[in-house]
């Protein structure tokens, strides 16, 4: 499979990340190694194999409907980069 | 002027009426001082494990049956992804291909018309925290972060703002009358948005916009009204609809663009690893089925056809599940429906909004509302000294018959006792008698209160009546 540009633009947008003209031939040329070693999967034969979604065959793991204490807010906000006394900040974003 | 269709869909997402968020013990109540009801879970720090909230399966089952749908028996999480601060994950776990319910439908009336509104599909998902906007920055607060959603999604069966309006009142009331969610508006437990294209008659479906910030019944109405027409405008002049994911402002009544197809979202769906499939048995499903309870609609059909209520009643008695539950268990006690619907729109509602206390409040249990009903019906009491009764029994917990009895509220029905008084207002008002005789034969109205006054209200005013005229002529 093919990586254009156009297809590096995409999906810089949607990392919101701004790249560079030489960044994006370079990451062009990196993602398609990437993909091509992924497609490697695609020659094995899985006619017949059921999609798996999780590594292990357990399911309806459920919790009961009960309270537990919240976290002191200074604990949560401790690892912040931005925070005032009761929230995270970031920048303005408005939709 | 070209003919046009409108075809609307609509998205709905309910918070959920649990204790615990969806994936961690925190509490889902409303408000609380900003990032309070907040764990690593939640707040999405990494290496953390959340888990299912088995209410959240079982009040999502809930709503699809009583919502006609099928119940996925295998149904998984997915994560959905965008980034965005009010998501500290950077996606939402959500369901895809694989959600808990699908096909299902709700009956309606809007002006005058039955119409039946399909429904697509019903899935769980978390809601987002909050972001509050000030100068130069955003602050963000995760207390909602976490709370359990579901999304029910319709066909696009709507044409128009009344029978969009019809599908909320219906949605609301079921969900209200199944306890899954307490669909506060003004706390945005209820929340919708608005898929919309015309095209005109004759031709394929136009493109559509899709509006979100819909916070009211209300703003629905307004927001549908005003694209329809902003379309019809652009079409009119030959112009084209863009797909567009349009903003509702309701100060200002009018939308804006929020995003354009251009940046369509990509969200990158796949299975949420953390979170096991969920399998639902027959048997499971069918517990919960036995759980519902009769429906507002069924109710109403109930309460005419059956029971020969006017409409007007059974709406006004349905209105919340707890006075329709009051009202079914008084009769099952031996009232007469049509008295019981007038003493609770009556009497009951006036004095539960003089308190401004919810239904729920009420001190009256079925049993003693029976008992005072059949205390008038025998003539024990009169109809209006029941209501004296019933303002008594709002502030103190005793039966209507041990009121009656301490109060000397018992109906007079001996007829020479009333007879004596009656005499005695005939003597003390010959005016009003002159004019009764004169051919005013509504004066005797005037006697018959003066009597019940004297009496105190305890005499049988039809007695009163009766004997009043038996004197006078």
């Amino acid at each position: 499979m093919t990586i254009t540009i156009e297809t590096v633009q995409h999906i810089a947008h949607l990392a919101k990340l701004q790249l560079s003209d030489t960044e994006m031939s370079r990451l062009a040329d990196e993602m398609e190694k990437i993909v091509g070693f992924a497609d490697k999967l695609g020659e094995l034969d899985i006619e017949g194999v059921k999609p798996t979604t999780h590594a292990v065959a357990v399911h309806n793991v459920l919790r009961d409907d009960e309270l537990k204490p919240s976290y002191d807010r200074g604990k949560i906000l401790q690892n912040a980069p931005e925070r005032d006394a009761a929230c995270f900040l970031v920048p303005k974003v408005v939709e | 002027m070209d003919e046009f269709k409108t075809v609307i869909g609509l998205e709905v997402h309910a918070e959920l009426d649990t204790k615990s968020k969806i994936y961690c013990g925190c509490t889902t109540e409303f408000g609380g001082e900003e990032n309070t009801h907040v764990c690593p879970i939640c707040s999405g720090m990494p290496g953390v494990l959340p888990m299912l909230n088995r209410k959240v399966v079982e009040y999502c089952v809930r709503a699809g049956l009583a919502l006609n749908c099928a119940i996925n028996p295998y149904s998984r999480q997915d994560r959905k992804h965008y980034f965005y601060p009010d998501l500290p994950k950077a996606f939402q776990t959500s369901q895809f291909d694989q959600p808990l319910c699908l096909k299902g439908y709700v009956d309606i009336v809007a002006d005058g018309q039955p119409k039946r509104i399909g429904i697509t599909r019903i899935h769980i998902e978390e809601d987002a925290g909050k972001l509050i906007h000030e100068v130069g920055q955003t602050r963000v607060d995760y207390n909602r972060c976490g709370v359990p959603l579901i999304e029910i999604v319709t066909e696009p069966d709507f044409e128009n703002s009344a029978q969009v309006h019809a599908f909320l009142e219906a949605l609301r009331e079921i969900l209200l009358y199944t306890e899954v969610s307490n669909c506060k508006m003004e706390e945005g437990s209820l929340r919708c948005d608005v898929n919309l294209s015309i095209h005109r008659v004759g031709e394929p479906f136009g493109t559509r916009t899709e509006m979100k910030n819909l916070n009211s019944f209300s703003a629905a109405v307004a927001a549908v009204q005003y694209e329809a027409q902003r379309q019809r405008r652009v079409l009119s002049a030959g112009g084209k609809i863009t797909q567009d994911t349009l903003r509702w402002d309701d100060a200002a009544g009018n939308n804006y663009v929020m995003r354009s197809k251009e940046d369509a979202d990509e969200y990158f769906y796949f299975p949420e690893p953390d979170i096991m499939p969920m399998v639902l048995s027959d048997g499971y499903i069918d517990r919960i089925r036995q759980t519902l309870p009769e429906l507002p609609a069924h109710r109403r059909e109930r309460y005419v056809s059956q029971m020969g209520l006017p409409l007007y009643d059974a709406q006004l008695l349905t209105v919340s599940k707890f006075i329709s539950d009051f009202f079914d268990q008084t009769v099952a006690a031996g009232a007469q429906p049509k008295s019981v619907s007038n003493f609770i729109m009556g009497d009951i509602m006036r004095l539960l909004n003089e308190r401004g206390w919810a239904a729920e409040k009420l001190p009256i249990s079925a049993q003693s509302m029976a008992e005072l009903l059949s205390l008038i019906e025998k003539g024990a009491i009169s109809n209006s000294m029941g209501s004296k009764v019933i303002e008594i029994m709002f502030d103190e917990a005793k039966s209507p018959t041990d009121i009656v009895q301490e109060r000397g509220m018992a109906q007079v029905s001996d007829a020479g006792a009333i007879r004596e008084m009656c005499r005695q207002v005939i003597a003390e008002n010959p005016k009003i008698v002159d004019d009764y005789k004169g051919g005013k034969v509504k004066a005797i109205t005037a006697l018959v209160g003066q009597v019940m006054k004297m009496s105190r209200g305890k005499a049988n005013p039809s007695m009163v009546n009766q004997l009043l005229e038996e004197l006078l002529n």
